[in-house]
């Protein structure tokens, strides 16, 4: 595509003429996290999102930054990366929150990671005398429940909400949520391992004896004696009986599973809890983050807004991907023109100098003056004299303004490859605002590197809290 | 070429894209492969953009060249049930036990006995041969559950040791951990060159070589393209911006001098720059990591536009060239 065939599209957004009207979305409305985060009625933050989008990162971030704004604050990881921890000084897994050491502005800051199996093995020891704990806590069942069930991580990531919340010593909860596929298991599992283990079956399975003649029940003991011969043959009489005794263990002491989980349950339907979800810009985050929004309104629960982590910009958004595509080929054209005749010579043409730029301090945009005028104000000739590169000193002119095309054309291709991955983000974006232009969005930048420090993540929570759009705005 | 292929990896690394494209590979040139699925997602199905396969193997792709790929969803109850019945002749009581929630209950509170049933499914689909005597499958390729719980999943002899010491699960353990332990196998893990994902593999394939399976190799997925190598990244350090702007006009794109429009590309072109080194060098940190692991390595390429059948073939292709089939 040569210069002058370029649509002007890279106009539209200083001119402010709608390129597709029709196609033109209601900007998302801006979230702002920092009223949030100083609000004293806010009292806990819950980051929700399907895995590996960020969630973790953005509780971290969200609470150091809170904490250096004054609060008291809390954070509860859950699967921090390892050198994060480390930074955090909470890879010890002690499962009680440890201040961490440098925050500035005297901000108070807390911060523990999750350690599921002790957390259980606490609410045990709470609830049952020192004898009965001990014969629940060495139950083999109880093993391998605590270690690892189904919803066992999110039940007791609601467990510690609760346990945290209860001793009332901070301002401010930050509670990262486990990875799962969904987001949606956060509010669920908890629920569904309370049902499994409170439910009719496990008990009339572990205590078939007590239903003896009842009325009614004679065909549903035909049931049971079968399905616990079966069972019994299958896992082993030991595994029935391990259940058995958990099961009327833990009755005495704890008062319910299902109880317990709807009890945290409702601290997060309270006033003062705010829920963010994180998504990445990309299809199947986002669609997660769509059913969560979708769920927590059927829940009344309150969401504070979408964090849009790890979005592309450009500082060189007039350059459009199809342009700077097109200008590359010109350089490495030239260049082959330039190989096979020995000389480079045409980067010097009376053509080059053309494209200048005439209409620049008037203020009007790159794009639509480019190509359009053959200016003679081109300075390009009084900078000859610097044009070869440092580490090149006895490399010929001709050499190095090859070397040079050549590192240009591939800034135009990285450019081009960033304004198309841009595109396919803001695309994606604005499908989710479509749906739901009700929803406050923070756009946090993809940071070349790994978060692995308090600097990487105050830095995180400078950009939540900057108000700006990373991304063009719709139709843009 | 192990003749069961299981993929892990960290949670959306591409487990199961990886899996379907290595059934592709493998089954190139008039051979038939079997897909497996346990974790009842139905990602196959979507993947080769067909309806939810049901608890049988049916035939779901041509290979290049002839070949058959073939995909099995298991569904950890049906198979409890089939399991019973075969070893308990239930009849029509096994109905009752579904109904009663049952099956769901012990595969809910014995892990273990689901997984031996998972993996028993895919050790016989293994060793499955039709009259002539052939391996009724060439290869079978399990999309199997994610780094974190993989050693568990295969080591089924542990997990139901505690369980019915004698009897039929543990005969069925035992068979499948012969297969599981021996050269018929290799467990692969798919990786993406991030931190914690590679943190996750070096410590899964410690997990897995301590319980004696066998690892097989590392697919590093979704790799984006190089577009400036090292010395040109160099170049980009050491080249003067002024020289830059008079390239960038002699491509056309406006003026060189100071607030030229070329001029203002200048700094975002190079601040661009800058990012992409400083991600280039942190995979280059990855790919070092992974070398070291003493594993054959290969690299997928990211697709851009998204994953959709014709990408998936293109990455059979791919794996096929590397010699991973
Ligand atoms: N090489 C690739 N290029 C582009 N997209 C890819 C590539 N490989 C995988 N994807 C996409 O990445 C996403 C995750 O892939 P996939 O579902 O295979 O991962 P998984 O490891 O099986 O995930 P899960 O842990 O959820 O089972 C999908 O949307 C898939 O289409
Ligand atoms: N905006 C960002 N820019 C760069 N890297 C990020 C960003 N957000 C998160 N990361 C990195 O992505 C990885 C996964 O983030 P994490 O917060 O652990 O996700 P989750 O908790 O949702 O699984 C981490 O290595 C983290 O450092
Ligand atoms: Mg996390
Ligand atoms: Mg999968």
């Amino acid at each position: 595509m040569s210069p002058d065939a370029t649509p002007a599209r890279e106009t539209d957004r200083s001119s402010g003429q709608p390129q597709e009207a029709g196609r033109r979305l209601a900007p998302a409305r801006v979230l702002d996290v920092d009223p949030l985060l100083d609000d004293p009625k806010t009292r806990i933050v819950v980051c929700c999102g399907s895995g590996g989008v960020g969630k973790t990162t953005t509780a971290a971030a969200l609470g150091l930054r809170a904490a250096e704004r004054g609060r008291k604050v809390v954070v509860l990881t859950i699967d921090p990366a390892r050198r994060l921890a480390q930074s955090m000084g909470i890879d010890s897994l002690d499962n009680v929150p440890r201040r961490v050491k440098g925050t500035e502005e005297d901000g108070e800051l807390y911060a523990m990671m999750l350690d599921m199996k002790r957390t259980f093995d606490e609410v045990v020891e709470a609830h049952a005398d020192p004898e009965r704990a001990a014969a629940i806590l060495s139950n083999p069942f109880y093993q391998s429940l605590s270690a690892g069930f189904a919803g066992t991580q999110e039940y007791m990531a609601m467990e510690k909400l609760g346990q945290l919340r209860a001793r009332d010593e901070w301002d401010l909860i930050v509670v990262d949520t486990p990875p799962s596929r969904s987001a949606l298991d956060f509010l669920d599992a908890p629920k569904r391992l309370g049902s499994f283990l409170d439910g009719r079956l496990i008990r009339l399975l572990t205590a078939p004896a007590k239903l003896g003649g009842r009325a009614g029940m004679k065909f549903l003991n035909v049931g049971m004696s079968m399905m616990t011969g079966t069972l019994g043959k299958l896992l082993g009489g030991q595994l029935l009986k391990d259940v058995q005794t958990f099961v009327a263990a833990m009755d005495t002491t704890f008062g319910g599973f299902r109880t317990r989980a709807d009890a945290t349950y409702k601290l997060l339907q309270a006033p003062g809890t705010a829920f963010l979800v994180v998504a990445a810009p990309e299809r199947d985050a986002l669609r997660e983050a769509a059913y969560f929004v979708e769920r927590l309104a059927a829940e009344r629960m309150p969401l504070a807004g979408l964090v849009l982590n790890r979005v592309h910009g450009s500082g060189a958004g007039q350059l459009s991907a199809e342009r700077a595509i097109a200008a590359a080929e010109n350089l490495e054209d030239a260049r082959i023109v330039d190989q096979g005749e020995g000389k480079a010579e045409s980067r010097n043409s009376p053509e080059t100098h053309g494209s200048s730029d005439p209409a620049e301090p008037t203020g009007v945009s790159p794009g639509a003056s480019d190509g359009t005028s053959a200016a003679p104000s081109d300075d390009t000739s009084a900078d000859s004299s610097d044009d070869s590169p440092a580490g090149s000193p006895s490399g010929s002119v001709a050499e190095s303004a090859d070397a040079v095309d050549r590192v240009t054309a591939g800034l135009l291709r990285l450019h081009a490859e960033r304004m198309q991955l841009l595109a396919r983000e803001q695309r994606t974006r604005d499908r989710f605002t479509a749906r739901h232009p009700e929803v406050a969005v923070a756009e946090v930048p993809a940071l070349p590197g790994d978060v692995h420090d308090l600097a990487g993540l105050r830095d995180i929570g400078d950009r939540l809290a900057d108000n700006r759009r990373e991304l063009p705005e719709p139709g843009a | 070429m192990s003749r069961l292929q299981v993929v892990s990896g960290k949670g959306g690394t591409g487990k199961t894209t990886v899996a379907a494209a290595l059934a592709l590979a493998l089954a190139t040139e008039g051979k038939r492969t079997l897909l497996i699925e346990v974790e009842g997602r139905q990602g196959i199905a979507q993947l080769f953009e067909t309806e939810a396969l049901p608890y049988e193997e049916r035939k779901i792709a041509v290979a290049p060249g002839g070949g058959e790929v073939y995909a099995l969803a298991i569904d950890p109850e049906l198979a409890l049930l089939d399991y019973l019945q075969m070893f308990y002749k239930l009849g029509s009581a096994g109905r009752a036990l579904k109904k009663l929630g049952a099956i769901d209950f012990a595969t809910t509170i014995a892990p273990g006995v689901r997984d031996v049933l998972l993996t028993g499914k895919a050790c016989e689909a293994v060793r499955r041969k039709d009259k002539a005597g052939r391996f009724v499958y060439d290869h079978v390729v399990m999309d199997a559950p994610p780094t974190g719980r993989i050693t568990r999943f295969l080591n089924v002899n542990d997990e139901v040791a505690g369980l019915a010491k004698i009897g039929p699960i543990h005969n069925q353990a035992q068979a499948v951990m012969r297969v599981l332990k021996s050269a018929e196998t290799a467990v692969h893990l798919v990786t993406l060159l991030e931190e914690m994902p590679v943190q996750e593999t070096v410590d899964g394939i410690a997990e897995l070589r301590a319980a004696r399976l066998p690892v097989g190799r590392v697919v590093v997925n979704m790799v984006r393209p190089q577009v400036l190598d090292a010395a040109e990244l160099e170049l980009v350090r050491t080249v003067p911006r002024t020289a830059l702007a008079r390239s960038l006009s002699s491509a056309g794109l406006g003026g060189a001098r100071r607030g030229g429009n070329a001029e203002r590309l200048v700094d975002p072109l190079l601040a661009q720059a800058e990012e992409y080194a400083e991600r280039y060098a942190l995979e280059q940190e990855q790919r070092s990591v992974l070398g070291e692991l003493d594993l054959p390595l290969h690299e997928l390429p990211l697709f851009a536009e998204g994953m959709d059948l014709a990408g998936l073939y293109e990455l059979a292709t791919e794996l096929r060239k590397q010699g991973m089939s």
